[in-house]
């Protein structure tokens, strides 16, 4: 426990480290505000501004969380489709991965040109992003269940469905934890491009605006607000994953509970 | 045969009263008629199985030994039904295989235990997805299943790790969990792939012992597959003994030393004898195994 604290302690410090070290740099160098504002600048303008940019950050947040979980959603139907069936899995793969290599930011345009500016192209864009890491982790984790765990039910008469609840399901559930990780910060990705080249709200939208303005300490401003709306949601899954997976980690606190 | 009982005086002192023949007379409860099994096709075959006829008794214990590789768990895994044959047909239970309204429990080399699931809900396992007890499954997980799983639990000594996690436990524990497991059922048919092959042998003996009361106490058919020729002898009614691959059924040898066994049984000589002819035979099998057939 002690060491665990420690721990927490030294990564608290060294977040707290590197922005002073960003401000005292900016001090001592003289670099201008227009260039890399001080951190103490972009919290400054954060609060002063805080009223016209809450309903940017609500705008964001709500948009990822829609898409992400569309995204998720698919993912985990199609990797269930894909996971459940050697022949699948080997057949399907190769699309997959060409899909995958697609870079998101390129399908943006084509979304606007079907649904116009505005919020359902983020959606999309968000969902579509997150949808991959999904699919292949959830596949990967029904694929790689040990066969011996399936011929215990398969001894038992059991059904796929039953093999698929009982053993494949739970199995791949440290997989998917591990992808919704990677999925939601990567869905405020898609979200914020797609605000950034066709939206009039969100967060993208006002850096965007901001920094034709030159008005650097408000792109910063976003940057804060998109960060910690990534990390607040990679704490949510994270605390979730603990008292699912646990087992997977073999925490004492999973097997006390 | 080579094989002579103890002592009359020793045999009424030692025989209880589950007696050492299957209750019933000769029903046969599992039937092999010229089956065979090869992987892969054609010139490329491996044949794993030579043709093999034979049957096993309601309420035996059957010890299946042999040379690596000699296709003992191909036969398990036909009667389990994790594999079809190649030709000729199984019967369990008078019906085909797959077929079967035969409860069969399964444990393996490795414990298998489900890494998620504490040791009772691993042990309850079974009674969740095996019929008739599924469909009850959830009036009586909380009460009657659970009873019964601590119960057999209990039984092995492990009532104090109900609540553990597999991976809390030391690998006996485990496969005594494994054990529970594939009993909690009532299998008509249980079949034991090299269950003790990874403990030590301390362990190894203690966890016999164990078994032979769970099986004098349930009489299920018992076919286990074994390395170990002292397992063997002391845990079975009927030994077959395979040959090198392809493998088929060379000897079939009862063993009537008087249950329950205990190790001492392992130490007399009628005990002794038997292990040592197994030994030359399956040394025969094995050096067999390179000449052409």
């Amino acid at each position: 426990m002690r060491a665990v604290n420690r721990e927490k302690l030294a990564s608290a410090a060294l977040i707290v480290g590197v922005f002073v070290l960003w401000e005292v740099s900016c001090l001592v160098f003289g670099i201008s505000e227009i260039i890399l504002p001080r951190p103490s600048q972009i919290i400054a303008t954060l609060i002063d501004r805080w009223p016209a940019l809450m309903p940017h950050a609500v705008q964001t947040l709500y948009t990822t969380l829609v898409g992400f979980a569309l995204g998720v959603g698919a993912g985990v139907v199609i990797g269930l489709l894909i996971g459940s069936s050697r022949l699948a899995y080997n057949v399907a793969f190769p699309l997959l991965v060409g899909f995958s290599s697609i870079p998101k930011v390129a399908v943006v345009p084509i979304f606007v040109l079907w649904f116009g500016s505005g919020t359902v192209p983020a959606v999309l864009t968000s969902a579509i992003i997150c949808v991959f890491p999904v699919v292949v982790n959830m596949a990967t984790g029904l694929a790689t269940t040990e066969p011996e765990l399936e011929d215990v039910l398969r001894t038992l008469k059991a059904s796929k469905r039953d093999i698929l609840l009982n053993v494949g399901l739970p199995r791949a559930m440290p997989y998917f934890f591990a992808s919704l990780k990677v999925a939601v910060t990567l869905s405020f990705v898609g979200t914020v491009i797609s605000e950034t080249v066709a939206s009039n709200r969100g967060v993208g939208n006002m850096m965007l605006i901001a920094s034709s303005n030159f008005n650097v300490p408000l792109v910063f401003a976003g940057l804060f607000i998109l960060a910690g709306l990534g990390v607040a949601l990679y704490v949510v899954f994270s605390l979730i994953e603990r008292r699912v997976t646990g087992w997977a980690n073999r925490k004492t606190e999973f097997a006390g509970g | 045969m080579f094989l002579q009982n103890a002592t009359p005086a020793e045999t009424a002192e030692l025989t209880t009263p589950t007696g050492l023949k299957p209750p019933g007379g000769a029903r046969p409860i599992i039937e092999f008629e010229r089956v065979t099994v090869s992987y892969g096709r054609d010139a490329a075959a491996t044949q794993a199985l030579a043709e093999s006829t034979f049957r096993i008794d309601h309420g035996d214990f059957i010890a299946l030994v042999g040379p690596s590789g000699c296709g003992k768990s191909t036969i398990l895994k036909l009667v389990g039904g994790l594999l079809t044959a190649s030709s000729g047909h199984v019967f369990v239970a008078r019906r085909e295989v797959g077929a079967e309204d035969v409860r069969i429990g399964m444990a393996f080399q490795n414990p298998t235990l489900l890494p998620w699931l504490s040791i009772r809900d691993n042990v309850m396992l079974p009674l969740k997805i095996a019929r008739p007890f599924r469909e009850e499954w959830r009036q009586k997980r909380k009460t009657e299943y659970r009873d019964r799983a601590d119960a057999l639990l209990a039984k092995v000594g492990l009532q104090d790790f109900a609540n553990k996690f597999p991976w809390q436990l030391s690998g006996g524990m485990q496969q005594r969990a494994s054990l529970c497991r594939a009993l909690i059922h009532d299998p008509t048919l249980l079949l034991l792939d090299e269950p003790f092959g990874a403990l030590d042998q301390f362990t190894r003996e203690e966890l016999w012992a164990t078994l032979q009361t769970l099986w004098m106490e349930r009489r299920p058919t018992v076919l286990l597959v074994t390395h170990d020729l002292r397992e063997s002898a002391f845990l079975a009614n009927r030994i077959m003994v395979m040959s090198a691959r392809p493998g088929r059924i060379l000897v079939d040898e009862q063993v009537d030393f008087a249950r329950p066994r205990t190790l001492d049984t392992t130490y007399q000589p009628e005990f002794t004898s038997l292990t040592h002819t197994l030994r030359s035979l399956i040394v025969a099998a094995r050096s067999g195994a390179g000449a052409p057939s």
